[in-house]
């Protein structure tokens, strides 16, 4: 069944980005590291906040800062003042969405530059941004068991492990890799080489999960500029085209679902392939940045992403299958367990490595054989949701 | 394909001071089976949903989690709007116009009853740093605009307290509203002040509800028996900050109407728009907004309302349906109760509210206080 109307007939590219140092405790306001990182985005390519049509704000929880609306608070810091301004809001899978939300606008017509912001600032949230998160569950099934996000997900990843009788090893590789990615990102928080070993040496939080399978709580921020196809060329003679999108959101009631598998993450991701044109998503994407808040996320979305067999992808990492220099480079940013983890800002984070990535931009990071199309994908709410922009030199 | 999107369907839960029989979950799902029932489609045939929430006011982080069982959704593009019912609606439009779907679903619900404060929620709003330490309540801020927004506009009280006594009593004819009732000029101007000038009558009272609307491509709305258009769609935020803004005048409100006036073609505001569904959280709003609006000129939103040119049976019907303040407010469901309403009047199924030839409307919201956001939507019979 097809998953969209039409092939949408406008196109829309990525012309800039920018992206904040990630941060445990910045120092800046969640306005400032906005400001930061849109105006980053804007003067690497040239094109001035008053051409800008519209905005797109993407920031998680409210419970983080305190703030009531704050998508409104915010929208200074992101050059909004005066224009048309849309806070799109998926949880964690917000970052990836607000490209998602700014194709739209472009896609549409109604707008030529776009500026896409995502923000996120957890440590004003004290004792620990976890707290905010007790806030997230059901009011009268669920919040009286008092559950946290860490317990859910070790339930997730249990039941991913019992399944396909995968060892905490070779989910422990995913921590391995990324922090050891992370150390050619200038912005990166939690870039380190460590080993299997050290992973699993590391405090059970809630088992099977381990510290060190866990992305730190972050502040930061990321931009990008995107431009219909008209306008593009004035201001790059090497514009990164969004050839698909898909987004799906699965039940709220999430002790329902078999949790082994990502069913949403599959449903966007056709979606975004059937836009795309792609058929074989393993031999036509050639570098992706799946969603690793915690180290069996990444796993976990590439089967999703039907970039590795069901059960497969921890036999694949561990053949080296998804390094910076393997046959499908996977998270060569960091992500965010090297990167770090501000929430909306880390979706926006893996977009803004896909275009540095494609236009041979990313430096120490750059994948070899000149990549010509790239997947970010986030995921959040109750395990619930998926997210996917397919983005290409073509 | 063409770049037209309608409205083909409608569905509201008429608004009530309190909900306590049913779940946000259960008023949703009335509301989605009965604008999926008005458009003459299944949840099956709608191809992206669209909701329009804020934590805060649910009590609950993150809560677009609990979207898409109701709307009959589950594993089906979704996505959440922490804005207003307006940019909601807009988000729509454009998955409309991108071609990529046919059939946008927008939804937008409210429990003001299970909210024991919301002007403490509101106080949230502000900026922790430069403005809540000053402890200014959120009416407070509404009535330092009205002040100043009197003093610009040379605006009566009695004009004020006349916008209160018309919706009120136009609420009365409308089964949805919640609030209507038959007050004086003299009722409001004796109720307890708030912050001067502003009176307790004069804020719209809350009220729970839940409202489904249904956007289409023009294709899509060939089929469906009673389509609306939407001609044009604005919306635009201005500063955030108290110390940054105009108070007097709805920069905003003029922002979008001028974004949804220039899409629709409209160069003659009052002459080409034959009624208006505006925004009056408070009373001194809806002459604010027409003003802002270019339906009137400055002051003479308040000659009109003391002449009767803006009731139900005037030369330009204001608020028919009651209003905020004879429906009662819900938050950011407010805009999407006032699209339906205007939907209502275009297909000519208003009923006792109906008003007469009405071809082209106008609905005109805002986010409340302490925002200046809001949004404009031109919708034509044809």
């Amino acid at each position: 069944m097809s998953l969209m109307k039409r092939k949408p007939t406008r196109r829309v590219a990525v012309i800039g980005a920018g992206l904040s140092l990630f941060m445990r405790r910045a120092l800046e306001t969640g306005k400032e590291l906005s400001y930061y990182a849109a105006s980053q985005a804007l003067e690497t390519c040239g094109v001035r906040l008053k051409d800008i049509g519209a905005v797109v704000m993407a920031t998680a929880p409210d419970a983080f800062d305190g703030v009531h609306m704050k998508g409104e608070w915010l929208l200074d810091g992101a050059g909004a003042t005066r224009k048309p301004y849309l806070r799109a809001y998926v949880g964690g899978g917000s970052g990836v969405f607000s490209i998602i939300s700014g194709w739209m606008m472009v896609a549409s017509g109604l707008f030529d530059l776009v500026l896409v912001v995502a923000e996120e600032k957890m440590s004003s949230c004290q004792p620990h941004p976890q707290g905010a998160f007790l806030t997230i569950f059901d009011q009268i099934i669920e919040r009286p068991l008092g559950p946290n996000l860490l317990w859910i997900f070790s339930l997730e990843q249990h039941r991913y492990m019992a399944t396909y009788g995968i060892r905490n090893d070779d989910i422990a590789r995913v921590s391995v890799k990324n922090k050891h990615n992370a150390i050619a990102h200038p912005a990166a928080q939690v870039a380190t080489e460590i080993t299997v070993k050290d992973v699993l040496a590391s405090e059970v939080v809630a088992w099977p999960v381990h510290r060190l399978m866990v992305s730190p709580v972050s502040d930061g921020a990321a931009a990008i500029v995107l431009a219909s196809e008209k306008v593009a060329s004035r201001f790059t003679d090497k514009p990164v085209w969004v050839q698909g999108v898909g987004w799906c959101l699965d039940t709220s009631y999430w002790g329902n679902r078999d949790l082994a598998y990502p069913r949403y993450v599959e449903k966007a991701a056709k979606m975004a392939y059937e836009m795309a044109g792609i058929t074989e998503p393993r031999k036509q994407i050639h570098v992706v940045e799946p969603y690793d808040p915690f180290a069996y996320k990444e796993l976990h979305h590439l089967e999703g992403l039907q970039l590795a067999d069901r059960g497969k992808a921890p036999e694949d990492l561990a053949h080296g299958r998804f390094e910076r220099t393997g046959e499908l480079p996977s998270c060569p940013s960091g992500g965010l367990m090297g990167v770090g983890n501000p929430i909306a800002a880390a979706g926006l984070m893996k977009v803004c490595e896909l275009f540095w990535q494609l236009r041979g931009e990313a430096g120490a990071r750059q994948v070899p054989g000149a990549p010509e199309r790239g997947v970010a994908q986030a995921w959040g709410d109750l395990m619930q949701v998926g997210t996917v922009a397919v983005l290409g030199l073509q | 394909m063409s770049d037209r999107v309608a409205i083909v369907g409608v569905g509201i839960v008429p608004l009530r001071v309190q909900s306590r029989e049913r779940s946000f979950r259960e008023l949703t799902f009335e509301a989605a089976a009965r604008a999926y029932a008005d458009a003459g489609i299944t949840h099956e045939e709608v191809d992206s949903f669209v909701s329009v929430c804020e934590d805060f006011h649910e009590g609950t982080s993150i809560t677009d989690e609990y979207t898409p069982d109701q709307l009959g959704a589950v594993l089906r593009p979704v996505h959440t709007v922490a804005g207003d019912g307006l940019q909601g609606i807009a988000a729509a439009v454009m998955l409309v116009r991108s071609g990529i779907a046919d059939l946008v679903a927008v939804e937008a619900h409210c429990k003001a009853s299970n909210i024991v404060s919301h002007q403490q929620v509101l106080a949230m709003a502000l900026d922790p740093a430069y403005e809540r330490p000053v402890r200014v309540t959120p009416h407070a801020i509404a009535a330092l605009e009205m002040r100043r927004y009197q003093q610009d506009s040379v605006i009566p009280d009695e004009a004020i307290a006349m916008v209160v006594v018309k919706n009120r009593r136009q609420a009365l004819a409308n089964p949805v509203a919640a609030h209507g009732s038959s007050i004086s000029p003299e009722d409001v101007l004796s109720s307890a002040p708030v912050a001067e000038p502003l009176r307790t009558l004069e804020i719209s009272p809350y009220a729970d509800g839940a409202v489904v609307i249904v956007v289409a491509s023009e294709d899509a709305a060939r089929r469906a028996p009673k389509p609306v258009w939407i001609r044009g769609i604005g919306w635009a935020s201005d500063s955030p900050w108290l110390a940054m803004r105009s108070w007097g005048q709805a920069s905003y409100a003029q922002l979008s109407a001028t974004m949804a006036y220039t899409m629709a073609g409209i160069t003659d505001p009052p002459r080409e728009i034959s009624f208006a569904e505006l925004d009056d959280t408070y009373a001194y709003k809806e002459l604010q907004h027409l003003e802002a609006a270019q339906l009137a000129s400055r002051g003479e939103a308040a000659r009109w309302i003391m002449d009767g040119h803006t009731r139900q049976g005037g030369p330009f019907p204001v608020n028919p349906s009651g209003g905020s303040l004879g429906m009662g407010y819900c938050f950011d469901a407010t805009a999407l109760y006032r699209t339906g309403a205007a939907v209502q009047q275009l297909r000519g199924e208003a009923g006792r509210v109906q008003v007469r030839n009405a071809s082209t409307g106008l609905v005109l919201s805002w986010r409340g206080v302490p925002t200046q956001t809001g949004g404009a939507m031109v919708l034509g019979a044809l």
